[in-house]
């Protein structure tokens, strides 16, 4: 038992100094800018640079239109499988679980090909109708997260049996859809959001290849041509991965301990 | 000296004592059960016999031999737990042969042995079976033969089926204490059924908050229980509070109705309250009934529970119980009714703290 | 009559519910992809063909996707048994509550934390100007690129993806073990195994499906990864997903259609080891019950 726990001990020891030892690195040479001394200088002209401030404000709406959408369209589809179609459940699980297994560079290299000026859908052709291509593409890697978390919230509260209550009091099925199922899986809607943002904001392959200016590209882009900020804007990143996790934590834990059980 | 001998043995958990002085002397082939409450203790004393807790205080000696300092893997004792404790990457063949291959021993003995075992609880034909496939029941009929496979000295069960249904339970009961007559296995039992306990046992121990409060023969334990816990916590008991009238010649007074009882009161005055215990099948109100003693109330309610009638009756501050048992032509007394309740004095308890 | 109008109506409102969905799928997720692997079987004039398959096997691309493999291989066997121990840890190694918290949540961020900022932190951390590089060579003398270490190599590339690919593991892992009965341990024990046999007999034939399985699903997410790669070594390091990621931009292998195969390829090795996993999976939650 006492071995047990020392070499306990000692995976966890390892665990932390591989884990800890690449942020203190980062956030150790974020602050080496100013010669002789640490400061807070590459954070400055991070937040000084226009340029990050137009790409995350990009990369923000874009999530935001993610989330949305993306809600928009598995909330129903959810519903509508565990309550009308259980049979097709498999097959619905199946395609939110390709993005796993498609690389996301094969899929927007599809898009290209699929949906270029000489296609019977040029998205490519226009900036708002390649910003549409990247929040579908968004919604495409972040559905696996977004169908799961809704589905569970599903699972924890009866839906079917909602549904007949809520239609035994005369509700029209928007009114259904709006006012009793969303609310009530707000949990997992909020989890699947969280995790979403936290996606989007880093990722590169979509809107590098879209060539749309967002946060992932720009992040590159600095790191290809600055010494200090890449570091400072890892930190940054890193701080945002930590909300978004922490704030889908708390959901969760919310979700956890809220009296509606199956 | 007895064959599983535990003394003094005490048991804490940080500051809390689960355990505290428990003494119990088992004889060898005996089935003794550990009745009580969740939380009293019975489950760490087996724990501690089985070497998963080590006890904070006195000692376990098994066929002479002290158990202080043996890991469970060196005991060689037996174990069924409460449920789901079949390895489920082995079939049967393989989960009943474990004991035995981990002992290392030859492929044909194991061959036979397990043979053998399945034998005993009649599931031969299931030995391919893995244990996702099987009820329950039978589940824990393979526990019980894997337990018994590589012959140990003692048997524990640990609330074995307090996971089954009803109906398997009694069966399966039933079946475990034939088999452990059949090979003559020290037997600990575990359990918070005294239904189970006093049904299957040589001896039960009851157990509250640590302490054994009787050890006894089921029949002993029902009828003389010695604490108001192990009256209130063994069958149904009617607990009547009684006044002393007369030390000297046992009489008490139950509301207006003088009682002359036959055990001896201890160290009371006259005017004392004291409580006493009528088993509900104690008494009869039949015309005829047998009985020194009897007392008259006033009957509040009566429920039909199938086999018996439950009939609850007023006598001065106390309501005591009775059973008759149905008959097609019975007519249960209705409430508001007068009735006389027959009984014999010795079966009125008196009842310590 | 009535009667069968009525199911046919029903069956219709049924589908229409799912039919967003699958209208979505269809065009953002099964077309795209199907234009890639039809588009691997045809020559640039529309002729079929399995040139551009054969195609794959010439030595630089092969040599891709064997450095993709490898990396992939590596820092998903590597974070196996890193996150397996990890895991191990906080559910049986006794340790305070508040570690496996801790370390569940972190694990929740740091598994998403890839793409390009992990390249920046791993430059910043064993780059060559490095914090534990310039470290090791002030305190202890020990010049780390004198080695023939290079964060931009397969062994760096490795290191760095096992910073997603551990927490992963643990993520995914530890479910499993709370899976582990006490009683599997302890009816073992009192029948008389060694730890050592509870290991070999029981518990890692239980949990095997679920650690190959999970290993496998770290080798997909490898395999497919690319910013952090790319962010890393820009193009210097010749893995698949960057030949893809220049083959889009530029089309370097002078045949559109050579990349399509080359995009095939990627789907067929990715999309193996995830229905290996699947059915890992499947098998190991038959126990779990």
């Amino acid at each position: 038992m006492k071995s047990t726990r020392i070499l306990a001990w000692l995976a966890i020891l390892i665990g932390v100094i591989y884990f800890i030892v690449p942020l203190i690195g980062t956030f150790e040479f974020s602050l080496r800018m100013r010669r002789g001394e640490y400061s807070f200088d590459a954070y400055q002209s991070v937040f000084s640079d226009i340029q990050f401030r137009t790409t995350f404000g990009f990369s923000m709406l874009m999530a935001l239109f993610t989330i949305v959408f993306g809600m928009l369209l598995v909330v129903p589809t959810a519903y509508w499988v565990r309550l009308r179609l259980p049979r097709m459940r498999p097959v619905v699980e199946f395609i939110t679980l390709l993005p796993l297994v498609i690389p996301a560079i094969v899929i927007v290299f599809g898009y290209l090909r699929l949906y270029n000026s000489s296609s019977f859908l040029p998205l490519t052709n226009s900036t708002s109708g390649t910003n549409m291509l990247l929040v579908f593409s968004y919604m495409t890697l972040s559905l696996p997260y977004m169908y799961r978390a809704v589905d569970t919230a599903m699972r924890m509260i009866d839906v079917g049996t909602l549904t007949e209550a809520a239609e035994s009091l005369g509700a029209k099925w928007p009114t259904i859809l709006f006012r009793c199922i969303f609310p009530n899986v707000m949990s997992g809607v909020l989890s699947g959001a969280f995790i979403t943002f936290a996606i989007v904001m880093g990722e590169f392959t979509m809107a590098s290849l879209l060539n749309r200016p967002a946060f992932g590209p720009y992040l590159q882009l600095v790191g290809a041509n600055k010494a200090y900020e890449p570091s400072a804007l890892a930190i940054i990143a890193f701080a945002i991965t930590w909300l978004s996790m922490g704030l889908l934590q708390l959901v969760s834990r919310f979700q956890k301990t809220a009296p509606v059980k199956a | 000296m007895s064959f599983l001998s535990l003394s003094h043995i005490q048991k804490s958990f940080g500051p809390v004592q689960v355990v505290s002085d428990f003494n119990m002397e088992i004889e060898k082939g005996e089935f003794v059960s550990f009745l009580g409450p969740s939380g009293c203790g019975k489950t760490t004393v087996l724990r501690m016999i089985a070497g998963f807790e080590t006890p904070s205080g006195g000692t376990i000696t098994v066929a002479g031999k002290n158990q202080a300092g043996l890991k469970p893997n060196q005991r060689n004792i037996g174990m069924v737990f409460q449920a789901y404790a079949l390895f489920p990457n082995m079939n049967v063949f393989d989960n009943v042969a474990f004991g035995l291959k981990v002992a290392g021993r030859p492929k044909e003995e194991i061959d036979a042995r397990v043979r053998e075992m399945l034998g005993l609880i009649k599931l031969e034909h299931l030995a391919d079976r893995f244990p996702y496939q099987m009820s329950g029941g039978q589940q824990q009929r393979v526990a019980l033969a894997r337990a018994l496979a590589p012959k140990p000295q003692v048997l524990l069960l640990d609330e074995p089926l307090s996971a089954l249904d009803a109906k398997i339970r009694v069966s399966l009961r039933e079946e475990i204490r034939m088999i452990q007559q059949q090979l003559g296995i020290t037997t600990v039992f575990v359990t918070h059924d005294q239904e189970e306990a006093l049904s299957i046992s040589d001896r039960i121990v009851v157990m509250n908050a640590g302490c054994a409060d009787q050890i006894g023969t089921p029949a002993e334990i029902y009828n003389r229980p010695a604490t108001r816990f192990v009256a209130s916590f063994v069958g149904t008991l009617n607990l009547i509070e009684a006044k002393v009238v007369d030390p000297a010649v046992n009489r008490i007074s139950i509301g207006d109705q003088g009682v002359t009882l036959r055990e001896p009161l201890g160290p009371v005055k006259a005017g004392d309250t004291i409580s006493l215990a009528l088993r509900p099948e104690a008494g009869s109100i039949a015309e005829g009934a047998k009985g020194d003693t009897a007392l008259t109330g006033e009957v509040v309610s009566s429920n039909f529970l199938g086999s018996v009638i439950r009939t609850r009756m007023r006598v001065g501050p106390s309501i005591i119980s009775f059973d008759m048992f149905n008959s097609p032509g019975l007519v249960p007394p209705s409430a508001g009714e007068t009735v006389t309740l027959r009984f014999v004095a010795s079966d009125l308890l008196v009842i310590r703290d | 009559m009535s009667h069968s109008a009525l199911i046919d109506r029903r069956t219709v409102i049924d589908w229409l519910g799912i039919a967003p969905f699958m209208i979505f799928a269809l065009l953002f997720l099964i077309l795209p992809t199907l234009y890639l692997v039809t588009g691997a079987f045809v020559t640039p004039e529309g002729d079929f063909t399995f040139k551009n398959i054969a195609d794959l096997f010439s030595p630089s691309i092969l040599s891709a996707y064997w450095i993709s493999i490898k990396v992939s291989l590596a820092s998903s066997l590597g974070g196996a048994v890193i996150g397996f121990f990890l895991a191990w840890a906080i559910v049986m190694g006794g340790l305070p509550r508040s570690i496996r918290s801790g370390l569940l949540t972190f694990s929740g961020v740091a598994s998403n934390f890839a793409g390009v900022p992990l390249a920046f932190a791993f430059i910043a951390t064993l780059g060559r100007t490095g914090l534990v590089t310039v470290l090791l060579r002030d305190m202890i003398g020990f010049n780390l690129y004198s080695t023939g270490f290079n964060l931009l190599s397969f062994f760096g590339l490795t290191i760095t993806y096992m910073f997603f690919q551990i927490p992963l593991m643990v993520l995914i892992l530890t479910p499993a073990l709370d899976g582990m009965k006490r009683e599997w341990r302890e009816a073992s024990e009192i029948l008389g195994a060694t730890t050592w046999q509870y290991w070999r007999m029981i518990a890692l034939p239980i949990l095997w499906p679920s650690l190959l399985g999970t290993t496998l699903l770290l080798f997909a997410n490898a395999f497919g990864a690319i910013a952090t790669a790319y962010a890393l070594t820009g193009s210097s390091l010749n893995i698949v997903p960057i030949l893809l990621y220049a083959q889009i931009r530029g089309d370097v292998l002078h045949n559109p259609n050579l990349g399509y195969a080359l995009a095939l390829g990627m789907i067929v090795i990715t999309g193996l080891s995830n229905v290996l996993y699947i059915w890992l999976r499947s098998r190991a939650e038959r126990w779990q019950k």
